[in-house]
């Protein structure tokens, strides 16, 4: 399968890029095409340009940022995965990125392309949702940031404005217990459904869900029946509540309201577990 | 409109223009000729594309010929040296009757020289898992992981054989 024809331009910044978007409402920016590149060939996605940020390799590093973890937004998987300072400050990401797809994926995506992709079934995007993360997004009209949470709106729908491209990402030092549970049929599939369970900055566990609705989710039921004193198995039993989980081939939404449940609890034990341990 | 690239494929510089959507895949074998990466489901889930750039395994058929413009691809058929003479990965294969088909095979051997050159001496679960993006119809996995594991085996041994001389070394001094 080859995608319909689209214009091609690698370039060398950020400001080139906003700039390139701009200019055509049809562009799209390429980061590793391992969510774009699918959906060209199977011609959901028809964009007129793409605009390769392949060449700014100044938007690749991880950087210690005091409180927080800096993560440029070009960064791939691998490097985030097998990052010394990743894994020290926030263990529960690098885990996170190791479990997307398979390695040939890894030496390609990025974990700015899997956020701004905002897809429910992605590991990454509910990962910064659960550690509070931020992100630092450049457009025509300069720098903002936008917290994890302000920024999945609906089905591959972001907070992100025409021209806008996402820059960092930053993690808040989480010292804590964590926990990913992910549940799929093959090693390299996609999550049936996960669940992310990381520490708040506040010391409660903040619990992030997978493939439960049309957007990444925090599991809200889970986290007040937690803050108000509920019981690990009690708490989890009320993973899924309020969220319409998709059907598909692999799972009714009954069945993933049992999975979201059973994941959950799994991961704030092991979440405690580790927080004991440390 | 096309595109100006110049690609190093398997220690040879390869300059052509191709239309922006060609795919690595397409390049390799259509344009530079080299028909031994296989397309196997071409929705990025089988491996049998697979092959190094800069070094490093991708699926082929999901990366753009134009974003390899600049870098090294090696393919199967850039692995064995100039008198034939094989790499130790397809030794290894032949010896431990690593394919049956042999459809998968050129991605597989791609895949596992990129995990050994991450991970010289893995065990067991780390071939199993680091080859979780190539999937061989003929279900041959028990031999591709016993090769996987005998090149692996020899590299701990040499490192462990270098170790022992540089040991020996410094005690005869
Ligand atoms: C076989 C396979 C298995 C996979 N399995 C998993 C899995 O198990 N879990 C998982 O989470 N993911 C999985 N993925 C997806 C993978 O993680 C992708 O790499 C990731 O979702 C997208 O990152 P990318 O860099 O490839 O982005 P691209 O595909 O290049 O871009 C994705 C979208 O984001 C936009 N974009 C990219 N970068 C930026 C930026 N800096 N600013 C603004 N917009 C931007 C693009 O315009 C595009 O719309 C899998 C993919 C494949 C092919
Ligand atoms: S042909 Fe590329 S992954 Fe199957
Ligand atoms: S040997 Fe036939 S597909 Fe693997």
């Amino acid at each position: 399968m080859i995608p319909a024809a689209f214009e091609y331009r690698r370039v060398g910044s950020v400001a080139e890029a906003i700039a390139a978007l701009s200019a055509d409402e049809d562009a799209k920016l390429l980061a590793g095409g391992h969510s774009l590149l699918p959906l060209m060939k199977l011609r959901l996605a028809v964009p007129s340009l793409l605009i390769d940020l392949g060449g700014v390799p100044s938007l690749s590093y991880v950087r210690d940022g005091g409180d927080h973890l800096a993560i440029g937004a070009l960064t791939r998987h691998c490097d985030v995965e097998r990052s010394d300072l990743v894994r020290r400050s926030a263990p529960l990401l690098a885990y996170v990125a190791g479990q997307v797809g398979d390695p040939q994926v890894r030496h390609r995506g990025t974990i700015g392309g899997s956020i701004a992709h905002g897809d429910p079934a992605s590991d990454l995007p509910a990962a910064v949702l659960a550690l509070e993360a931020t992100l630092v997004v450049e457009g025509p009209d300069g720098e903002r940031t936008i917290p994890a949470g302000e920024l999945f709106l609906g089905f591959l729908e972001t907070s992100l404005r025409p021209g806008e491209v996402l820059t960092e990402i930053r993690v808040p030092r989480s010292p804590g217990g964590w926990s990913f549970q992910k549940f799929n049929r093959r090693a390299q599939d996609w999550a049936i459904v996960g669940a992310v369970i990381a520490t708040a900055p506040s010391g409660r566990p903040n619990v992030a869900l997978v493939n439960m609705a049309a957007t990444p989710v925090r599991a809200a039921a889970t986290e007040s029946a937690l803050a108000a004193g509920a019981g690990t198995e009690e708490a989890a039993r009320l993973a899924a509540d309020g969220l319409e989980p998709p059907s598909d081939l692999n799972a009714s939404p009954e069945y993933r309201r049992h999975l979201a449940s059973v994941l959950v609890r799994r991961g704030l034990e092991e979440a405690a577990a580790r927080d004991g341990a440390a | 409109m096309g595109v100006k690239i110049v690609v190093e494929v398997n220690g040879t510089a390869q300059s052509h223009e191709v239309e922006a959507r060609t795919l690595l895949v397409q390049y390799l074998r259509d344009v530079v000729g080299l028909h031994g990466t296989n397309i196997g489901c071409d929705t990025s889930s089988c491996g049998a594309c697979t092959v190094l750039l800069d070094g490093e395994s991708v699926k082929s058929c999901t990366v753009l010929a134009a974003q390899a413009d600049g870098r090294s691809v090696t393919t199967i058929e850039g692995l064995a040296e100039p008198d034939g003479t094989l790499h130790p990965v397809q030794s290894a294969f032949r010896e431990h009757h690593a394919l049956q088909c042999g459809y998968c095979t050129p991605g597989m051997v791609m895949a596992v020289v990129s995990l050994l050159k991450e991970n010289p001496s893995p065990t067991e679960s780390e071939v199993r898992l680091g080859l979780e993006g190539n999937l061989c119809r003929c279900t041959g996995y028990h031999n591709i992981v016993k090769a996987v594991l005998a090149v692996g085996a020899t590299a701990g041994a040499t490192a462990g054989a270098t170790a022992g001389a540089g040991a020996a070394a410094e005690a005869g001094r």
